[in-house]
């Protein structure tokens, strides 16, 4: 048990079966899944619209239920939304009434923090997010990409062990996005966090990733993983690194 | 007029650093002043002088539309007299407790009814129908039960008033972002935090919506019920004034009202203010 406990943020997925129905036909969107995600790391999931992979990263999140197999969190079996993990999901998903500190301090105060310790931890990560001077700015006030700098700011105050990201630079114009895949490089560095991304963006799984999983679109065949060694901070020019995206782009069959 | 003219604004007059100086600055300052005040009360103002003016000229017969110094003399005789104080104080009892008891029972009920799917949709049919029956037609039916006291009085008001607070809290209620209470959810919130911290707060605006309208009917279903059967009350007031040929008293009670019903409305804007800072264009 003592070595166990020093395992922080490794997720075990067994066996896992989803299937959904629609108009009445089952549509079987995992089969028999297996991965290991281990701690610390960084794994991209990629792959066609319709692969599962919102669905994998909703099971992990426990916002949805598996039909079959199980979810293990540092060896323990979980259900359901748990503490150890955050989500950020691609809207920001701010609470309109609350001011950007109050929004960070969140999930803190749902802990049962107090607000004004809540506001506290929470100042932290408006540092770390640079958005120093919006703190009791209204979400409506702020820009795509600084609401979502707020979303990210709640998911790492809560310190998680897994961080679960749906698309989460999906919905932002090309330029922030870059901007923003800097931020988030430059934040995984400094926290001690195990971090599942779901993303449709390549460039993004490289730039980001330490594997990516492929999740293959026609039923059947095999979900494929693949380890990134490229040095970080990562360039998007360097040759390793456009070497990788020409053979990611190949395995879609897009080149 | 030359290009330099139009460019530095001079051609419209609006040249800051005129030799002229402080005169058409003044001007300008007090035109920028009333500008925004005659744009939105401009049509206001011209309506009251054309009233005043009319009556006086004779283009309209005074004894029906007496001219506005009259009516407000009467206003204001009745009110420092004490006369209309009285009736100002039951009408205003009247329609507060009635708006008081459906705001108590209203926003709770719709809190619940609006969460809780089945209810809602067992109830819903039975609140359609009874919204659409006019509680005017139903006065007489509480008389009946009720007497033609202030029972029957305050309760035909809180049946009009319940309706628009009730459906619009349920309204707000349904309307709460899936996605946010799905977020709450990732956070650890039970159901009474999501509650508390997300529905609640994102249901404020709807429920204004369904105050204000209700501040509105309150009013209208005290004038009718004051007219009916009673000895007191700016609504009785109105009839009375007129069976007795006191028009310019008759009107004076009718600004009253008016006076009353933006009163209201401007205090449920300001708590709005208040409450929902989050939601107003900046």
């Amino acid at each position: 048990m003592t070595l166990s406990n020093s395992i922080r943020g490794e997720v075990t997925v067994r066996h896992l079966s989803k299937t959904f129905t629609l108009n009445g036909q089952p549509l079987p969107i995992l089969k028999d899944f297996n991965l290991t995600i281990r701690s610390g790391e960084s794994l991209a999931i990629v792959g066609a619209s319709g692969s599962g992979k919102t669905t994998l990263l909703r099971i992990l999140a426990g916002l949805e239920e598996a039909d079959g197999g199980d979810v293990l969190i540092d060896g323990r079996r979980v259900r359901g939304v748990g503490t150890e993990r955050a989500v950020i999901f691609q809207e920001p998903r701010l609470l309109p009434w609350l001011t950007v500190i109050d929004n960070i301090g969140f999930g803190l105060e749902t802990r049962g923090l107090s607000r004004d310790d809540a506001r506290l931890v929470a100042q932290r990560y408006v540092d770390l997010v640079g958005l120093n001077g919006f703190e009791i700015a209204y979400p409506r006030q702020l820009s795509g990409g600084m609401a979502q700098r707020v979303g990210i700011a709640r998911a790492l105050a809560v310190q998680p062990e897994i961080l679960l990201l749906d698309e989460p630079l999906g919905a932002l114009d090309a330029m922030t996005k870059i901007g923003m895949q800097q931020e988030l490089a430059r934040i995984w560095k400094d926290e001690d966090v195990t971090t599942v991304l779901v993303t449709h963006d390549l460039e993004e799984a490289i730039f980001l990733a330490d594997r990516i999983l492929i999740l293959p679109r026609e039923k059947g065949g095999e979900p494929r993983l693949i380890d990134i060694d490229l040095p970080r901070p990562r360039d998007r020019s360097a040759p390793g690194f456009v070497r990788q995206r020409e053979e990611l782009l190949g395995l879609f069959g897009l080149h | 007029m030359s290009y330099e003219d139009i460019h530095h604004g001079r051609a419209y007059g609006i040249g800051v650093s005129h030799p002229e100086g402080h005169a058409s600055r003044w001007l300008a300052q007090t035109a920028a002043v009333a500008a925004p005040i005659l744009s939105r009360y401009g049509l206001v103002i011209g309506f009251l002088v054309f009233w005043q003016v009319s009556t006086n000229v004779g283009w309209i017969n005074a004894s029906v539309f007496p001219p506005l110094d009259q009516i407000i003399g009467a206003l204001w005789k009745g009110i420092s007299s004490g006369a209309l104080i009285d009736d100002i104080a039951i009408s205003l009892q009247r329609s507060g407790i009635a708006f008081l008891a459906a705001v108590a029972l209203g926003i709770p009920l719709g809190l619940f009814m609006g969460q809780v799917r089945a209810i809602e949709q067992a109830l819903d049919p039975l609140l359609q129908f009874f919204r659409q029956t006019s509680a005017l037609a139903l006065y007489p039916v509480f008389i009946l039960l009720l007497g033609l006291g202030e029972a029957s009085k305050v309760f035909v008001i809180f049946w009009a008033t319940l309706f628009p607070i009730l459906l619009s809290t349920i309204g707000g209620v349904k309307e709460v972002d899936a996605k946010l209470i799905e977020m709450a959810r990732t956070y650890g919130a039970g159901s009474l935090a999501i509650f508390r911290r997300v529905v609640l707060p994102a249901s404020v605006p709807a429920i204004f919506v369904g105050l204000r309208l209700s501040a509105t009917t309150a009013l209208l279903l005290l004038i009718a019920a004051e007219m009916i059967g009673a000895n007191k009350g700016i609504g009785f007031q109105v009839m009375n004034a007129q069976y007795n040929f006191q028009i310019p008293l008759m009107f004076a009670a009718i600004l009253l009202l008016a006076l009353m019903g933006l009163a209201a409305n401007a205090a449920l804007v300001l708590l709005q203010r208040k409450l929902c800072r989050w939601a107003l264009p900046q």
